[in-house]
């Protein structure tokens, strides 16, 4: 049920309201890239009082994938007779050396996909070429991945492979509340990842952390009005899950998603741009699917990679500073010639920050 | 990379289906919905359903919407 949304002034004006009465600044930290995106669109934060400070979180698939794992899957794309289905946010993202597009450019048959099932597809017609799907994403999209590894299974096309690097988001907010650097009043939660994972998935973290969880859409009054609820929240001295993004999220999630991901992917430890090892906060294929498994079948090894020297993704991946506290942001880093993935990403906070000129 | 787009379900073959977008037809994946139909309106990510709203409550949102936003403009 759906109640009435007041017009964005009034949400404005209470949210000012709310911040006049509290003592301190107040940090909320919004996960998921694509409110990072639309904050920015959308000038959210020049609307806001001094001490309501938005900060990104690590919510951007491509830019948590560390430069190790970029760098493993150029590996893989270095073979003409493969053929690497990639969603578009991946092809510019620099490795230790060179992009997937630049890769492209000294011959690798480099494709963007918009489905994983392109990638089935593409390994269909193709009998004679192996496909590997680059299998970035969180929550959302891990269950479509599994999806086309089911469909490829039934289809017996064994020259379907995953280099599967699908990661979760729960554990990268247990990591960053524990980190003695983290200063975070209240999270923003990410709307697309909850419909998988339900509103459920926020209770550890409120009980645990004390922080507010505010699940919410994409729209700036979507977005203020989240904002109201922490706030409220925050001079009530309470800390709740609430969900505002009800006509999509339930509070168990999204349960047949979820068993078709447990079928097909395990979770293991994994390494996060920024955050480190996180244990099992990653995911792979299980051992009755590790023949798809493109990092085992053609046995990539690991590499020494080196993170872009004065690069602070890491960083603002965590909260930790703002795009423009870092001394490449708009000189060396741009979106035309990106250093780090967050100016790559189309999510990535540097990128949002440069487009609409903060 | 999370982003998702609403769409009218107008056809179903299996696991495969057809939604409609703002007039324009595209196909769509069901594998991750349950007992999805004809009506529904889902939400596709990545070629995707990853959620689904049948019609009557689909309707439902969208008179609670037009209302929030009728009411919005009278403030």
């Amino acid at each position: 049920m759906i109640t009435g949304v007041p017009a964005v002034g009034n949400l404005i004006e209470r949210i000012h309201e709310l911040a006049a009465a509290l003592p301190r600044e107040v940090c909320i930290m919004e996960i998921c890239g694509t409110h990072t995106m639309a904050i920015y669109r959308q000038g959210i934060r020049s609307l806001l009082p001094r001490n309501v400070r938005l900060i990104s979180g690590p919510g951007c698939p491509v830019c948590v994938t560390p430069t190790a794992v970029i760098d493993r899957m150029l590996l893989l794309a270095n073979h003409p007779e493969r053929i690497i289905a990639t969603f578009g946010d991946m092809i510019r993202v620099p490795g230790t050396q060179g992009s997937l597009q630049q890769a492209r450019g000294e011959g690798a048959d480099v494709r963007t996909v918009y489905s994983p099932m392109d990638a089935v597809k593409l390994a269909a017609e193709n009998p004679a070429r192996q496909v590997v799907l680059l299998g970035i994403g969180f929550e959302t999209t891990a269950p479509a991945i599994a999806a086309a590894v089911v469909e490829a299974d039934r289809l017996h096309l064994d020259n379907f492979i995953v280099a599967a690097a699908c990661k979760l988001v729960p554990p990268a907010l247990d990591a960053l509340l524990q980190s003695p650097r983290a200063r975070i009043d209240a999270l923003l939660c990410p709307g697309h990842v909850s419909i998988i994972i339900g509103a459920n998935a926020y209770e550890d973290v409120v009980r645990n952390y004390g922080v507010p969880c505010v699940i919410a859409g994409f729209e700036g009054d979507d977005i203020l009005g989240a904002i109201v609820r922490m706030l409220e929240q925050i001079a009530d001295g309470k800390a709740c899950v609430e969900n505002m993004y009800a006509q999509w999220v339930k509070p168990e999630g999204n349960v047949q998603a979820r068993e078709l991901m447990q079928r097909v992917l395990e979770r293991c430890d994994a390494e996060w741009r920024g955050l480190g090892r996180i244990a099992q906060s990653g995911l792979r294929l299980r051992e009755c699917f590790r023949r798809y498994d493109a990092f085992e079948r053609f046995a990539v090894p690991e590499v020494e990679s080196r993170e872009p020297r004065a690069c602070r993704c890491g960083e603002v991946l965590q909260g930790a500073a703002d795009p423009a506290d870092c001394t490449l942001y708009g000189k060396t880093c741009t979106p035309e010639s990106p250093v780090g993935p967050c100016m790559v990403s189309s999510e990535g906070a540097c990128a949002a920050a440069f487009k609409y000129g903060e | 990379m999370c982003l998702a787009v609403p769409g009218r379900l107008v056809e179903i073959n299996g696991l495969n289906g057809v939604v409609e977008m703002m007039g324009v037809r595209r196909e769509a994946r069901l594998d991750l919905v349950e007992n999805p139909a004809v009506g529904d309106l889902l939400l596709l990510h990545a070629g995707f359903a990853i959620e689904r709203i049948d019609a009557e409550r689909a309707a439902d949102i969208f008179r609670a919407i037009e209302l929030s936003a009728a009411e919005g403009m009278e403030q």
